[in-house]
């Protein structure tokens, strides 16, 4: 037999084997859903819902259906993922900066929060950090007050709402338009840098859109605050716990990145006259970017499934709202839990993806 | 009835298959209800121990003390079944189940019997296809709430946010008294109990909700206890009780009747230490035949004569096991629809003759 | 004045504008964190007292007493307490034969056969017992920091072969197992622990034959030994990729068999220079076996939180958790100090290409 022959021989009976394997589950999994008289169908995705979901940035009612609350759920972890995504980065920077900085105190003590952070259960770490931030904040009858209409309490951050169908356009054109721009900058062919024109424009438009806009601000009624736009603590708390918790890692990862980049290259920096700061952030970083992204990319993939996490905190995200409460009133323990797995598989996909189109781009300008 | 499933997948119907098998469990499971033998009985004598699924851990129902030895009033139901049936109360394995996995381990038969502070509702036990056979506590959703904000009634928690815990019928339940009082009340879902106190006491929420047989424990961990109270009012019904699969009657009938024995063993004053002698000196036909001395109750069971009078022993009867676990030593939670109806609760305990 | 401030130290902590305002700003929040937390720990800390209300009597300080009063049940669980002596005696041969392992340089053939075989089996015998004399002890008497090291060990001697496997897979030329290879892999990447944990407790029942049981022990290991694979399938993988290429060039050229000098020679150069990486897994592992308590199995976490509700103690959860996390940092400051030993160890071997 040829070399050819056998190679496909023998993929052909990894193909039978695991497809022999898998049948084999399939069929009990059939017999046993039988003998004990569990249903299977994702009919009840459209049954009525009937609880309420506290945080939401899609439309939410208790009339809605389950199918719904998989949606508003998943969107609430994405905004998670996406906030701790950033604010882990900036952390990691800051304490690998701290690590490299040469300050004895900041050496030790970014070593010594990287060892105990890295070193305790997540978990630990998030409800430790939720329950430091209500202490933090005031009792609601105290609240602080930021102008007239902002108001900050433990029970969230009050911000008038905007309404209007003039701010609506306006806003949403903007924010789009902005974030196009932003990644199409260089192929559209524009020479100025996009941090000096972007940002303006967005000021501008949001400005615009605010003056066409019905401000609701929120006012104290009975037990709460009614009206306006509620950011809830646990959001704040989870972002604290699941940040701070990568960063540790990350700090890690950049260190060993910036420590990557030939010294030749902060030599040569140097010997142009550019100060530490603006070696740093314009030779040394943009350098270490590169040698970074594929150990980030799996920091981000778990900073999206840690948000999970949230679930002890009270955080409305995905695991909380379906795969308990749903879970638990229908009794679909089989779907809901392949649903919570399908969104996660997808969702890292995604972000995989994205991530290793960065870095094939990154690496083709390096050279 | 596995055979005809396996062929339609081999054929490569995975879907019809199991819209076929279901039918069939049904027609099957109809078929056994006028089938005499007990699997599940033969099983726990055959294996020598009883597999009782119980809560990780809840004041007053079930928890571990200092010894790591379990407590409560699930537990000693566990105790009391394994002493009627195997005729001794040590032989329980415990099976700690969480709030989503509970039914699930109950229906692939990993444990005999749930004792998990659960209630029966309709989609679970016509979807899950499970029984609430007896009730050990009668509970309904109650509010714990700050003395000063001055509400006395549920309805008047108009735009509050009350702290729970996932995984029970909680937010549906404030949801659906939300929607039929017109009273909109905000909830805040946390895993654990302790965390949602927390939360509460940190002034994130203006209340607690959750069933009143954990309310009362939960008042007493708080900081200041006196700045709380339990409303008096519930919101929804919870008779928290003994789950089986359905289909085994006479698994059905021995939880059945044995807590009609606990509970008959308090109307007629029988206790874990006069059982024997009032066994040896009564003229109570009602007493004798409930000890077994006359009759032959544990017949009709599958079970010996005495099954009753062991069940008694291991805790005593239902008052007894009450007042050790919710009394004034305990968490101090006044008996009321937990007392037998003739002290105007709701236990009311069918005749064994 | 002069010699101070040419001092290593002062240079360190006030050499330049912007060091000294760093360490200003640390000595204030040390300054704010430090007092209070002293006072709780230790100041105000009652350490002897039967139950919650009799520690409440100080309100600031921790109430260790309730930690002190479960402190067998947080490590054994409710394993026997004649029978604790097994639980030792097991944890000592696998740090025995373990160091054995690392630091022999003649015998280390014997002694990894042993770890991979005598160990396993003689630990399992001695934890449940059954034989031998020994009284049989049930896994849901298991419990405690026990149950996560068990889970820990388990999960990561049953990851290598996993792991290694999958590496070599996704390596292949075969694209039915490299594609196979990476599925898997991305598969159990992409998920959260949490719920595959959840699936492999109220799934595999289900996946098998009617009327076969698992413990619900077994469940756990299984789910979190494939979940571990997947993350160590990628750290040999990275380690695979270390290997300079001349390395297995050689040896063909000496007439060895592909697959030998994958084994033989790739495969333990790729081990060492994985060996931060699978430090790191081990890390995480031991901080991931604290959710098994999710599915109801009573690890250190699970303990905590149970003890939380027996009502002579009930509403002490920040001693519990604070407790709890002592104990898993310095329980995972062990396996990274081990594993930096571990590091040093190997990397001095000399490395062939390098003086």
């Amino acid at each position: 037999m040829t070399g050819k022959g056998r190679a496909l021989a023998w993929q052909a009976a990894a193909v039978v084997s695991a497809t022999a394997v898998v049948l084999y589950f399939a069929n009990n999994v059939a017999t046993n859903l039988a003998v004990r008289g569990i249903q299977f169908g994702f009919g009840f995705l459209w049954a009525k819902a009937g609880f309420d979901i506290p945080f939401h940035l899609v439309e939410w009612d208790v009339n809605f259906p389950y199918g719904r609350a998989l949606w508003v759920a998943g969107v609430n972890t994405l905004f998670a993922s996406a906030i701790c995504i950033v604010f882990a980065s900036a952390l990691g920077l800051t304490l690998a900066l701290m690590r490299l900085s040469g300050n004895l105190l900041a050496v030790g003590t970014s070593r010594a929060l990287i060892e105990v952070i890295r070193n305790t259960p997540q978990l630990l770490q998030i409800v430790f950090f939720y329950f430091a931030v209500l202490q933090a904040l005031p009792p609601m009858r105290q609240s602080v007050t930021i102008g007239t209409s902002v108001f900050l309490n433990v029970r969230g951050l009050y911000v008038p709402a905007a309404s209007g169908e003039l701010w609506d356009w306006i806003s949403g054109i903007t924010l789009v338009g902005v974030l196009v721009a932003a990644v199409l900058w260089k192929r559209m062919g524009m020479l100025v840098p996009r941090l000096l024109v972007l940002p303006p424009v967005l000021i501008v438009g949001l400005l615009a859109a605010g003056f066409t806009a019905q401000w609701e601000p929120p006012a104290l009624k009975g037990f709460n605050f009614v009206g306006g736009v509620r950011i809830p603590p646990e959001i704040l708390a989870l972002a604290l716990g699941v940040s701070i918790y990568t960063s540790a890692f990350i700090a890690e990862n950049v260190r060993a990145a910036i420590l990557g980049v030939h010294k030749g290259q902060t030599e040569a920096a140097f010997s142009l006259g550019l100060t530490k700061g603006r070696t740093m952030a314009l030779v040394v970083l943009p350098q270490a970017l590169r040698l970074l992204i594929p150990p980030l990319t799996s920091q981000y993939l778990n900073i999206i499934k840690s948000t999970t996490l949230g679930a002890a905190i009270a955080y409305p995200e995905i695991l909380q709202i379906f795969a308990r409460t749903v879970l638990n009133q229908s009794g679909r323990a089989i779907e809901v839990m392949t649903l919570v797995l399908g969104v996660f598989l997808v969702v890292n996909l995604i972000a995989s993806a994205g991530m290793n189109a960065w870095n094939r781009r990154l690496a083709l300008q390096g050279r | 009835m596995t055979s005809l499933p396996a062929r339609a997948l081999r054929a490569g119907r995975l879907v019809l298959a199991a819209g076929a098998a279901v039918f069939l469990a049904t027609t099957v499971a109809q078929a056994q209800v006028s089938a005499p033998p007990g699997p599940t009985v033969e099983a726990i004598k055959k294996r020598g121990a009883l597999n009782c699924g119980i809560d990780t851990g809840v004041p007053g129902f079930a928890f571990q003390d200092n010894k790591g030895v379990w407590h409560g009033i699930d537990i000693d139901y566990c105790r009391a079944i394994a002493a009627a049936v195997l005729g001794d109360p040590e032989k329980v394995k415990y099976t700690g189940t969480t709030a989503a996995a509970r039914f699930t381990v109950l229906q692939a038969g990993e444990i005999d019997v749930l004792i998990r502070d659960s209630t029966l509702t309709f989609t679970r036990s016509t979807v899950l296809g499970l029984d609430e056979v007896a009730v050990n506590f009668y509970a309904g959703q109650g509010f714990l709430v700050r003395k000063s904000v001055g509400v006395t009634k549920a309805a008047e928690l108009q735009g509050a946010t009350i702290c729970t815990v996932t995984g029970a019928t909680l937010e549906l339940n404030i949801a659906d008294f939300a929607r039929s009082t017109g009273a909109k009340i905000g909830t805040l879902l946390f895993d654990k109990p302790e965390e949602a106190i927390a939360a509460m006491e940190a002034g994130r929420c203006d209340g607690y909700t959750d069933d009143t047989g954990s309310l009362a424990g939960m008042r007493s961990t708080l900081k200041q206890p006196d700045e709380w109270f339990v409303m008096p009012e519930t919101i929804s019904k919870e008779p928290l009780g003994l789950h089986i699969r359905s289909g085994d009657a006479r698994w059905q009938k021995i939880i059945f009747w044995l807590d009609n024995a606990l509970k008959s063993a308090e109307e007629f004053g029988i206790t874990k230490a006069n059982a024997d002698q009032l066994k040896a000196s009564t003229k109570d036909p009602f007493i004798l035949r409930l000890l077994g001395a006359e009759g032959d109750t544990g017949k009709a069971l599958g079970l010996d004569e005495a099954w009753a009078l062991r069940a008694i022993k291991v805790a005593g009867n239902y008052g007894e096991m009450y007042e050790t676990h919710f009394g004034t030593k305990a968490l101090n939670l006044p008996r009321g629809q937990n007392n037998l109806y003739t002290k105007g609760g709701l236990h009311y305990p069918l005749p064994i003759r | 004045m002069k010699r101070v401030m040419q001092a290593p130290l002062f240079k360190a902590l006030f050499g330049s504008r912007g060091n000294t305002v760093v360490t200003l700003l640390m000595v204030a929040l040390f300054a704010l964190l430090l007092p209070g937390l002293v006072r709780w720990m230790f100041g105000h800390a009652v350490w002897e007292a039967a139950n919650r209300a009799a520690c409440r009597l100080a309100d600031d300080g921790a109430c260790w007493a309730f930690i002190r009063a479960r402190f067998a049940l947080f490590f054994y669980g409710t394993y026997p307490e004649g029978e604790r002596w097994r639980v030792h005696a097991g944890l000592a041969l696998l740090v025995v034969v373990g160091t054995g392992t690392l630091f022999s340089h003649r015998r280390r053939g014997a002694w990894l056969l042993a770890l991979m075989t005598v160990v396993p089996v003689a630990d399992a015998v001695l934890l449940a017992g059954g034989m031998f004399g020994l009284a049989a002890v049930p896994t849901e008497r298991w419990g405690g920091l026990m149950l996560n090291l068990v889970i820990s060990f388990v999960a990561l001697g049953g990851a290598m072969p996993i792991g290694i496997a999958l590496a070599f897979g996704r390596r292949s030329t075969w694209p039915v197992i490299r594609y196979g290879s990476i599925g898997l892999i991305e598969f159990w990447r992409g998920v959260p622990l949490l719920t595959v944990l959840f699936m492999g407790l109220v799934l595999l029942p289900l996946f098998l034959p009617n009327g076969v049981n698992v413990d619900n022990l077994v469940r756990a290991l299984v789910v979190m030994t494939i979940f571990t694979g997947a993350y160590m399938a990628e750290c040999v993988r990275g380690g695979l990729q270390g290997v300079e290429r001349g390395q297995s060039e050689a040896a063909l050229a000496l007439g060895m068999h592909t697959t030998q000098v994958q084994l033989l020679v790739v495969l333990p150069q790729a081990l060492r220079l994985a060996i931060p990486g699978i430090i790191n897994i081990a890390v995480d592992l031991f901080k991931d076996t604290s959710l098994v308590s999710i599915v109801g199995l009573f690890d250190l976490m699970g303990v905590v939180g149970q003890s939380l509700k027996d009502p002579a103690w009930t509403g002490l959860a920040s001693e519990g958790y604070v407790f709890a996390a002592i104990v898993f940092f310095f329980a995972c400051l062990v396996i990274s100090l081990g594993g930096s030993v571990l590091e040093r160890h190997f990397s001095a071997v000399p490395r062939a290409g390098k003086s």
